[in-house]
């Protein structure tokens, strides 16, 4: 018997006040009872709508289905056809822009819980069915992927499953890319992504951390010196931005990734950390997307006031709608329809050696409103005449995104490049280089983690092919 | 892991180390820098490569003790092993075409001038260098610098070592009485190199600097290590560590660099305790 609740399940989380000062994971995700409940929403539409609107194609109503039989490991062998990052995607793909966005029931009413189904289905499977594989027999074929992020793992996974002898190149200490420097633990706990580091090498993937490619070692010496025989490029857009304007370089402004590696890699927020970062006492966060939310969000568990300024209205936040609520509920405030001018510095006339010489004092912003629909379809922000005005502050982090590293760019012969920077690559990952496959952000430009692990999946068959072919 | 192969005191908070990093000293060039932790817990810093021997697959390092990092790293021993050791990182110093040039160093600094030295007196260039200390008991790689320098030139503020006065009075000095240099190179402290780079400026002598500001990850992701070059924003770890001195705006990097001051004194602090209550 369907549920025909126009409401979904909610799912349990710590109390705003308490989680505004740990890192601890907000959602707690559902009880097997919530599933099931949640499940029988589903009304197992014929034409299945929610999977025209998964990137990576999840069979969705099957695998709920079997949630609403409470064949929770059923359904977990059904997700993991599609996706192999189920308890990361569950926990921060964009569900109401993607799969959500077409369920029949969120017509009239909200919208199937699928992201939340699909969490508890991968926590049930990691905490009572959860085995590694057996180790696949070697088929000597060499692979190397570059770069440990969500599509890196997507490919070395599949790949090793294959039998293919598949090394994974780290430039950082730690493997996981943006899952372990940039999404903070109460949104991702690192214990997830350890998991499935774990599962990868369980499968026989080696990976060697602190090998920066275009640096340590070239593609040509991976084909060249080390025999291998294709190269997937998952670098990722690393490389920050900022805005360009007056009192950037001031003590106490921080690009999002150096703000958010210094918590989630360096784990700064701990007192026993190594890492300094400061404990700012008011933040202000430029930008509206998910990385601006996971700044702030850290920087209020620090114990800061916090302030998220965005140029365009509260509508156009492109962030998940759960992050923008959860900050909300955390106290964060958002001047949107406002944008920095510049940022200005404190200086002692009396004392050139004054120690806080240098720091962040205030933001000089100035009031938008919306206009005319750009190219993006989205209205326009404009500045609104003589409403300037300082906000107080003593930190500024800028998440205005990133751009790929030209690090690999700069180092590979052939390898043809965006304008911007990104890797071209065919709708199969091919690069203009034979034997060079690339995905994921370092492609695309900064998009979301189930994009970069569909496009490892992608090049992981195409590698497949190419190496099967070359035979 | 990367096994310390060969420990030496240089002087009491001057340490050389050298590091089995097979992969790193195969890359190595003078100029570039690595990034270590010592332990699963701890910070990254970069340092840079004070020598490189592809062939053992040995990395060198030259370090101080200023920070809690250093404090642990100097009580290391030969046999143990440091946890990461990422590199090598940034741009080489770049040679092409120079035939005469003074290489000024202060203090650590001149454990990262001394591969520069070497590299340009092994292309054959004509060496100059220029190295200065607070005093006698600091002075470090003496006999290196003598070994690749076709003439050196050892400066202490208290005149303990060599003659008395700053590198900038020998520098000068060598420019009045009629050398003339392609490129100044130098490394140190950043009120020195401040300072040459006025001096060189007076003089049209093209500078190069080399940066070692705040950085995590030292590949261009974090942006930390910015310095402002010509008025344009740059990251020290990708697009340096050395830029056109004459261009760069020191009094800002000053101010970047004591940007965690507070926690470091207290690190050190804590380190230090740390250490000693083990001794007792």
């Amino acid at each position: 018997m369907a549920n025909m609740s126009l409401k979904r399940n909610e799912m349990p989380c710590q109390d705003p006040v308490v989680r505004s000062t740990n890192f601890d994971e907000v959602t707690l995700g559902y009880t097997a009872d919530m599933a099931i409940d949640e499940a029988k929403r589903c009304l197992n539409c014929k034409n299945m709508p929610c999977v025209s609107g998964c990137p990576v194609k999840v069979h969705i109503p099957e695998f709920i289905a079997k949630v609403a039989e409470g064949k929770f490991e059923e359904a977990y062998q059904i997700i993991s056809i599609s996706s192999s990052l189920p308890a990361v995607c569950g926990r921060v793909c964009p569900q109401e822009k993607q799969c959500e966005s077409k369920c029949v029931r969120g017509l009239k009413g909200e919208s199937v819980g699928i992201g939340r189904l699909e969490r508890f289905v991968a926590d049930y499977h990691n905490a009572n069915a959860k085995k590694w594989p057996d180790e696949i027999p070697n088929n000597g074929h060499k692979v190397a992927i570059i770069g440990s992020g969500p599509a890196g793992l997507t490919c070395a996974s599949d790949l090793a499953k294959r039998g293919y002898d598949v090394t994974i190149f780290e430039a950082l200490h730690l493997a996981g890319g943006v899952l372990v420097y940039g999404i903070p633990e109460f949104r991702l706990p690192k214990s997830i992504v350890q998991m499935e580091i774990d599962g990868l090498k369980a499968l026989g993937v080696k990976i060697e951390t602190n090998v920066v490619v275009g640096r340590t070692i070239s593609i040509d010496e991976l084909f060249d010196e080390e025999g291998f025989e294709a190269v997937f490029i998952g670098t990722g857009a690393g490389l920050p931005k900022f805005m360009g304007i007056e009192g950037e370089n001031l003590k106490g402004v921080y690009s999002a990734n150096e703000f958010l590696t210094r918590i989630n890699l360096m784990k700064a927020y701990r007192s026993d950390s190594a890492t300094p970062i400061q404990r700012a006492k008011r933040v202000a966060v430029v930008g509206g997307g998910n990385v601006a939310m996971d700044a702030a969000r850290c920087a209020k568990r620090l114990g800061a006031e916090v302030y998220i300024v965005y140029r365009r209205g509260l509508e156009e936040l492109p962030a998940r709608h759960e992050e923008v609520e959860h900050a909300q509920e955390e106290g964060i405030i958002f001047k949107t329809l406002t944008n920095p001018v510049s940022i200005i510095g404190y200086h002692n006339p009396d004392d050139k050696r004054d120690p806080m010489n240098g720091t962040v004092r205030a933001m000089r912003c100035v009031e938008m409103e919306l206009g005319e629909p750009d190219a993006s379809g989205r209205r326009r922000p404009v500045e609104k005449p003589n409403s300037e005005f300082e906000l107080e502050l003593d930190c500024v982090i800028m998440a205005l995104g990133t751009s790929p590293n030209p690090l690999i760019k700069d180092t590979t012969d052939n390898l043809e490049t965006q304008k911007w920077g990104g890797i071209v690559a065919d709708e199969n990952g091919a690069t203009s280089r034979e034997g060079v496959f690339a995905g994921g952000d370092a492609v695309t430009g900064a998009a979301t983690v189930i994009l970069a692990m569909g496009a490892g999946k992608t090049a992981a068959n195409a590698i497949d092919e190419y190496i099967q072919n070359k035979k | 892991m990367y096994e310390i192969l060969k420990r030496e005191e240089l002087n009491e908070t001057v340490i050389r180390l050298v590091i089995n990093a097979p992969r790193v000293a195969k890359k190595a060039q003078a100029g570039q820098f690595i990034i270590l932790r010592t332990d699963e817990n701890g910070e990254r810093i970069p340092l840079t490569v004070a020598d490189y021997d592809a062939e053992k697959g040995t990395v060198t390092i030259i370090f101080q003790v200023v920070g809690a990092t250093t404090e642990k790293l100097k009580h290391m021993k030969e046999g143990d092993s440091l946890h990461d050791f990422v590199g090598p990182l940034g741009r080489a110093t770049h040679t092409d075409g120079l035939k005469k040039v003074a290489v000024v160093g202060g203090g650590v600094g001149c454990a990262i001038a001394y591969p520069v030295a070497k590299k340009l007196h092994g292309l054959g260039c004509e060496v100059h260098s220029i190295i200065g200390f607070r005093t006698k008991d600091l002075v470090i790689l003496e006999d290196e610098f003598k070994g690749v320098s076709d003439k050196l030139v050892l400066m202490s503020d208290d005149g303990s070592a060599g003659q008395k006065g700053l590198v900038t009075d020998a520098l000068r000095a060598l420019i009045e009485s009629g050398e003339k240099y392609d490129e100044v190179i130098t490394i140190g402290p950043l009120p020195m190199m401040k300072f040459v780079c006025l001096l060189t400026k007076e003089y049209g002598i093209k500078t190069v600097a080399s940066m070692n500001p705040i950085m995590i990850d030292g590949t261009g992701m974090c942006g930390g290590c910015r310095l402002s070059v010509g008025g344009k924003t740059v990251f020290a770890c990708v697009d340096g560590p050395e830029f056109d001195g004459h261009e760069i705006d020191f009094d800002e990097a000053i101010e970047r660099s004591s940007m965690y001051r507070g926690f470091e004194r207290h690190a050190h602090e804590s380190a230090c305790n740390l250490f000693k209550k083990e001794v007792e």
